[in-house]
Formats: structure tokens, sequence, C-alpha cells
């Protein structure tokens, strides 16, 4: 099937087969990888992209489904090719990301809970990334980044 | 996942004509059906987004109560003002099932047709006297939430059938419910053990236990030592213990079948003093 669809701001035609998630459409199709594949079945939130504006889980959409949307992937977050997101740089100040492989599904995560609460508590902030699994961080400096950026974008 | 052929039907009738084929599965939210479909628990030969029916639904409140359509994300019920004031152990139960990704993909009816004994909103859903709503090739009928489940996984639609809505009635005035989720951790977690009540002062009590038995059960007996009496203290540990006795739990890697009866008497007590 043919799907179109707007990615980062591009609209993109992709042919794609019905049983392939949008995850695997994604890194395969639309060659960006910066979206991970960590369990695949929704529990870890490493694949965690924005389809209009809503942070899902990648893994548990089809690719089909995905026809007519519009998806934002870590790779379409940057204002700019030499500029980061307030996000990234916290993360990256703050010692938010060891092995950085679930940081772009927390960074998605994240800019979708401060577009709906610009300025979260603590516990609103862990509520809000409880799908997303980090192994390194023990998720202090995580929560850090996250207020951080909250206040340089508020 | 292995491959299958797909379809986006327009219409009810031809979902039901769909859905009716061997092998055929439903797609909603699809929060389930992918990681069964992916993991090899479940096989599809077709799988039928019914997405683009006309006709069906996301949340919808009038006189007859919250009607909860097929394609009504959990998200949308957890961020309804309505659902928040009027159907407060739902949103609570909501509020605990998977994390903000998963539901706002997964949708209720689908949480409900997957007929999980551990689904959380179930519950709450039968505590407050909900009826469902199912649509076939020989027409329409509804069924009170309770009698929907056979037992894990197992409900009473017959291949072809389509759950177009959940109804949950208004509540009576000064109606107080509670959901209790008892699990290993905060978030990302499934019940091992958990208990809706749904209590009309001076009227009636209804107490529906999750995972602990083959499906959600409603507590007979201590609803009916609770009926129209005040909750006094002596009255909810005896409505507790025999909440006990009417849980039939089985063991598994959550917890034991002893932990879990022990906890549903601790859970129904706490829940009846939370709301009288």
């Amino acid at each position: 099937m043919n799907i179109r669809l707007t990615i980062n701001g591009e609209k993109r035609e992709l042919a794609v087969e019905p049983y392939r998630s949008l995850l695997d459409t994604l890194r395969n199709e639309a060659g960006l990888t910066g979206t991970k594949k960590g369990c695949d079945v929704g529990d870890c939130g490493a694949c965690t992209v924005l389809v209009d504006g809503k942070p899902v889980n990648s893994c548990l959409m089809l690719g089909v489904e995905a026809d007519g949307a519009d998806v934002l992937t870590i790779e379409g977050l940057q204002p700019s090719p030499d500029r980061l997101h307030p996000l990234q740089e916290a993360f990256i100040r703050h010692g938010g990301a060891q092995c950085g492989f679930c940081t772009p599904g927390i960074i998605m995560m994240a800019a979708a809970l401060l577009a709906e609460n610009p300025s979260p508590t603590e516990e609103e902030i862990r509520f809000g990334i409880a799908g997303n699994i980090c192994r390194c961080t023990g998720y202090t400096k995580i929560v850090e980044a996250i207020q951080a950026a909250a206040k340089e974008l508020a | 996942m292995r491959r299958f052929a797909y379809h986006e039907p327009a219409t009810l009738d031809e979902a039901v004509a769909l859905a009716a084929a061997p092998n055929a599965q439903i797609l909603a939210g699809g929060t389930d059906l992918l990681v069964e479909l992916k993991e090899q628990l479940r096989r599809a030969d077709c799988v039928v987004n019914i997405k683009k029916v006309a006709g069906l639904g996301g949340l919808r409140y009038d006189a007859g109560g919250l009607h909860i359509g097929a394609l009504a994300t959990a998200r949308e019920v957890e961020i309804s003002p309505i659902v928040l004031d009027k159907y407060r152990s739902l949103m609570q139960s909501v509020r605990e099932l998977g994390s903000i990704q998963v539901r706002h993909r997964a949708t209720i009816v689908g949480n409900i047709c997957r007929a999980s004994p551990s689904a959380d909103t179930i519950p709450p859903l039968i505590a407050d006297g909900a009826t469902i709503r199912i649509r076939g090739a020989a027409g329409e009928r509804g069924v009170p939430l309770e009698d929907f489940f056979l037992g894990p996984g197992k409900t009473i639609l017959a291949p072809g059938e389509v759950v177009i809505e959940i109804l949950a009635p208004s509540p009576l005035p000064d109606t107080r419910k509670i959901y209790i989720k008892h699990g290993r951790r905060k978030a990302m977690e499934l019940a091992t053990v958990g208990v809706a009540v749904t209590h009309v002062p001076g009227g009636e009590t209804r107490i529906v236990l999750g995972a602990v038995a083959p499906t959600p059960i409603r507590a007979r007996r201590a609803e009916e030592l609770l009926r129209a009496n005040r909750l006094t203290d002596e009255l909810i540990a005896k409505a507790a213990q025999a909440a006990v006795a009417e849980s039939r739990p089985i063991s598994n890697v959550r917890a034991s079948a002893e932990y879990r009866r022990e906890m549903v008497g601790v859970l129904t007590r706490r829940a009846l003093e939370q709301v009288r």
C-alpha cells in the first residue's frame, strides 16, 4: 500500500506492507533511525514519536495507520540542523543521557508533556515519562533535565 | 509480524462481514493486538481496522449516561472533565492503564474485549452498571457488562460481532466511587488485585473484584450485607471477609492465591472506608 504523510514537516509518499509497524516504516522506509527499537511491544517507550501532536509508541501502530498523519520524530525536533532543541541541550547539560538509547523516546515524550503542561511538577514529570524505561540514569537527571528545559521554554 | 490482509471498512455492515472471516482480527487501538501478533499468541489472516467505520465514535455524554464508543481512547477518558466529575473510579483505573503513549492509542472497548481478568477498566464499569452494545449480522443486542465475560480472553462475542459502545448510566446524586489497584510498582503494571466500589448512601453498594477469578466478579454476598445500611466499621469488616470468601484467585508470577485473598480483604475494607 502507498501512504502519504508528513514527517518532520516534509510531505512523503511511502510504499508499506500492512503488517509493518510505523516504527519499522520510519527506520527502514523513511531512513530515520533516530527513533529506537527497544522492546518492540510497547513496554519501553524508546520508539515514542508524536502523531498529530500525540505521543505514541510507534511499534504499536501500523505504518498504514499513519496515512494522512503528521509525524514528528527526534530528527524533526531541532529548530535547524546547527541548533539543538532546549530539551536536547538540557539532557546534555544535566547528564540526562548515558548510553542514549532511551533518550530520543524520552525527549519526544517530554516535548509532548511540556506542550500540554509548560511547568510540570516533579511528580507530573515522573507520571508523564512512566512509559519510558531507562536502564542507566535512575531517572533523577532526566527529571532535572526536563525541569531545566521547561524553565528555558517558559 | 506475519503477513496479513488488511481492510479499512467504511460501514458497520462491511466491518461485520469482514470480521466474520476465519482468523479475522479487529483493530481499534492495536496496543494488545499488535503485541499478540508479534509474539504469535494470536493469528491474523486478515486485520479489520474499524477506525474509518461511519457511526463508530469516541466519548459522548448525554441524558442516558456516558457513551464510550468503540473508538474512544483511554487518554480521552483520562482527560475528560465529565469522567472526572461523574465516573471517578473509571478515571482512576484509566490512569493506571499502561503509559500515556499506550493510552493515546488503546481503546476502552478494546481493553474490555481483551477480557483479561486483571483489566483495570472493567471493575469500575461493572460497578457502575454499564451495558455493552454489540452489532452482528443478525442485528444489534445489548448485554449487561458483567455478563459479557466467559473466562480469561473469552467473551460472549460471536465471530463477526463488533462492539459499538459501552454505556455507563448517569450516577444517582451523592454516589461515591473508587477503584484501588494493587500492584508491585506504580506504573506500567498489571493489577495483582483490583477493587471497584460504587456506593449510593442509603441504597445499593456494588463491589467488583479484578484479577482474583477467571473474569472480574461482583462480590454479591458482601454487597447484600451492605444494602441500604450505614457503612459502620463492623459492617465493613464483615463485607471485606465476605468478599475474600467470594474470590477465587490463582497463583501466578505476580502473586500467590493466598496473598491475593488477603489483599481482597484489605482493599475492600479500604475502598469501603473511603466511600462512606
